[in-house]
């Protein structure tokens, strides 16, 4: 740099003092721009930890009075001050469970779809009208859930499946209503399906074409590549979309509220029976809340779910960083 | 990879019978298709339901007035439309350029140093916090201190949403940049935030312009974190004093109580609005698509 300065003047004295005045500027410029990208970037670590600091600081009242006691009661009853959080833990997994047993094979199934079996364009449309599915709004899930898939759901399909072997077990005893856990595992399933695929599609096309098509030249089939192969390959970025379906599940709120008949506080004895979830009782309680306790216990209960839901975030992004670096991929 | 990579105790692939491995082979296929079909089948069921319950409801007096008192027949929800585009405006105007300029530092600064993967691990936790929990945070900040609802708390509550996706939008976007241009940029002797500004973000301008609507379209649609914040007003909003000093009409919570209403034309309304929701965010997503799609192929 100092040669090509001294250079400089020999081929007019203007440009020369001129590009001296800007690189002085400039070295001015650049530092300041670089910390205002770091104070922007670092605005979402600063909004975390100020979330985490007032959700505490508003849920410290309850959590002083009424200790561990929500933790082990079931009744949520205001009136005797009993804010009990297990009716509501207890909905969120069991929605969550069921949500997940339907969502991830049929995400595994259409990820293979996309990645193995259709030409790239047909591969596109599909996927994107399956990303579609992750644009709609969780309002719109509720909306079609609670007039058109609990109906459903409580004039055929609940009586079918009571007519069927499965219908002594007592998971599925009592009458039908369609507005119950069930149906809410259900609409939470197509809920989180969009966003299953896309990851595990996305980890199965970073496995190595030369690994599959040494499957492919031993004569194995395509199930036989997927299976043995590219899902063991992908294995830890499977597990990691998992998860991430996972978390998602876990605070779904709006479409839950409205399906799975939140305003009964219980452990229900059957899916087909009204339940609620904690993003369930957040929406629908809140809101009515009438004493500092029980806005307080509320928000216990939100950062209860907070906590539930980062712990499964961290897994999976643990569990995505491990098949990033198994693969060799920049994040 | 040679012969003894295959002694590993099972059976070779060959002693298997030929036809059942096809057998399976064809069933996963099928299943793999019944798959795709039921995700793109519940798709197009909810456009088809929306549409033809919201589509009566769709007249002159549902884009220009207030929602009905009680359960008078007629009404419409402009006042929520536009509280929704200014609750939304709000948000943008926090979440796109902290996000822009956060993904600024992550890929053109930070890359893979120990701060920017830090800010990166976060970034993508606080993507996955669910949305009625930063419903929760703005009220507990902004709503329980002042003592009243506000469109303003639903925005930042909204704006927290947004952030971290046009952080992580913009970042794999930037990423995209081929090395070579910011080399040649410096290589001019340009300073980096002019080599960043005019030269890297300028080609890779259609992707921010996406992945910042899409951002802004995906919190648009969101209820959640209105229903503790901007809550929802039968009436007009009464400007900027209404939207920082009170309940701002809005969409999305709107549709939610009215939906719970006995009366069917009520309901309709409220199919209406879930109409007007799903076009807009629907139609936003394909069109931008489409034209990033094309973009990229120049």
């Amino acid at each position: 740099m100092s040669t090509v300065e001294a250079e400089l003047p020999t081929q007019g004295g203007g440009a020369g003092a001129e590009a001296h005045v800007r690189r002085h500027h400039f070295s001015f410029g650049d530092p300041l721009f670089r910390w205002f990208t770091i104070i922007c970037a670092a605005t979402v670590a600063l909004a975390m930890f100020l979330l985490i600091g007032v959700l505490v600081k508003n849920s410290w009242f309850a959590i002083h009075v009424l200790k561990l006691k929500p933790l082990t009661t079931v009744a949520y009853n205001p009136s005797s001050n009993q804010y009990g959080a297990l009716s509501s833990l207890f909905g969120t997994f069991v929605t969550t469970l069921i949500a997940m047993v339907i969502a991830v094979p049929l995400a595994l199934a259409i990820a293979l779809l996309l990645v193995e079996l259709v030409h790239p364009l047909v591969s596109r449309v599909v996927g994107t009208a399956v990303e579609m599915l992750a644009a709609v709004p969780s309002i719109i899930f509720g909306m079609w859930g609670i007039f058109v898939v609990g109906p459903l759901m409580g004039n055929h399909i609940e009586p079918w499946i009571q007519s069927t072997p499965l219908g002594r077990l007592p998971l599925f005893s009592g009458s039908p209503i369609g507005v119950d856990v069930l149906t809410a595992g259900v609409v939470l399933s197509l809920m989180i399906l969009p966003f299953i695929t896309a990851v595990s599609r996305d980890v199965l096309k970073m496995v190595p074409t030369v690994v599959k098509e040494a499957g492919y030249g031993m004569g194995s089939t395509t199930y036989e590549v997927m299976s043995k192969i590219s899902m063991r390959y992908a294995l830890s970025g499977i597990a990691g979309a998992v998860f991430l379906g996972l978390g998602r599940a876990l605070g779904e709120t709006m479409a839950v509220a409205m399906v799975i008949g939140g305003n009964t506080i219980t452990i229900p004895h059957s899916l087909f029976q009204n339940g609620t979830s904690v993003s369930a009782t957040l929406a629908l309680r809140f809101g009515e809340a009438s004493s500092k306790l029980e806005t307080s216990s509320l928000i216990e209960l939100a950062l209860i779910l907070f906590a539930i839901t980062m712990v499964f975030q961290v897994v999976a992004q643990l569990w995505l960083a491990r098949a990033r670096r198994m693969t060799g991929n920049r994040a | 990879m040679s012969a003894p990579a295959r002694a590993a105790g099972r059976p070779p692939l060959q002693a298997r019978s030929v036809a059942r491995r096809r057998l399976v082979n064809t069933a996963i296929t099928s299943a793999a298709w019944l798959a795709a079909a039921i995700g793109i089948f519940v798709m197009g069921w909810i456009v088809y339901t929306v549409f033809t319950r919201g589509i009566g409801a769709w007249n002159l007096a549902f884009f220009t007035q207030l929602p009905p008192v009680g359960n008078d027949p007629g009404g419409g929800l402009a006042n929520c439309i536009i509280g929704t585009l200014v609750i939304t405006f709000g948000a943008a105007l926090v979440g796109l350029p902290l996000g822009f300029f956060g993904a600024i530092y992550l890929s053109e600064f930070g890359r893979a140093g120990r701060v920017a993967t830090g800010i990166r691990a976060v970034t993508n936790i606080v993507l996955g916090v669910p949305s009625i929990i930063a419903g929760m945070f703005a009220y507990a900040l902004l709503v329980l201190p002042r003592h009243h609802f506000s469109g303003f708390s639903a925005s930042v509550a909204l704006a927290f949403i947004m952030l971290p996706v046009m952080t992580r939008t913009a970042e794999d976007i930037l990423n995209l940049v081929p090395n070579e241009l910011r080399e040649s940029a410096l290589a001019m002797g340009a300073p980096r935030w002019k080599a960043t500004l005019g030269v890297v973000v300028k080609a890779a301008r259609g992707g921010l312009i996406t992945g910042a609507i899409l951002a802004v379209v995906r919190v648009a649609g969101e209820t959640a974190p209105l229903l503790f914040t901007a809550l929802s007003s039968q009436y007009w909003m009464g400007g900027l004093k209404g939207y920082i000093g009170g309940p701002t009409p809005n969409l999305t919570k709107t549709i939610f109580d009215l939906s719970q209403q006995p009366y069917s034309h009520l309901v309709q309304l409220a199919w209406g609005g879930a109409l007007l929701i799903i076009v807009a965010v629907l139609g936003v997503n394909v069109v931008t698509r489409l034209l990033f799609q094309r973009g990229k192929e120049w």
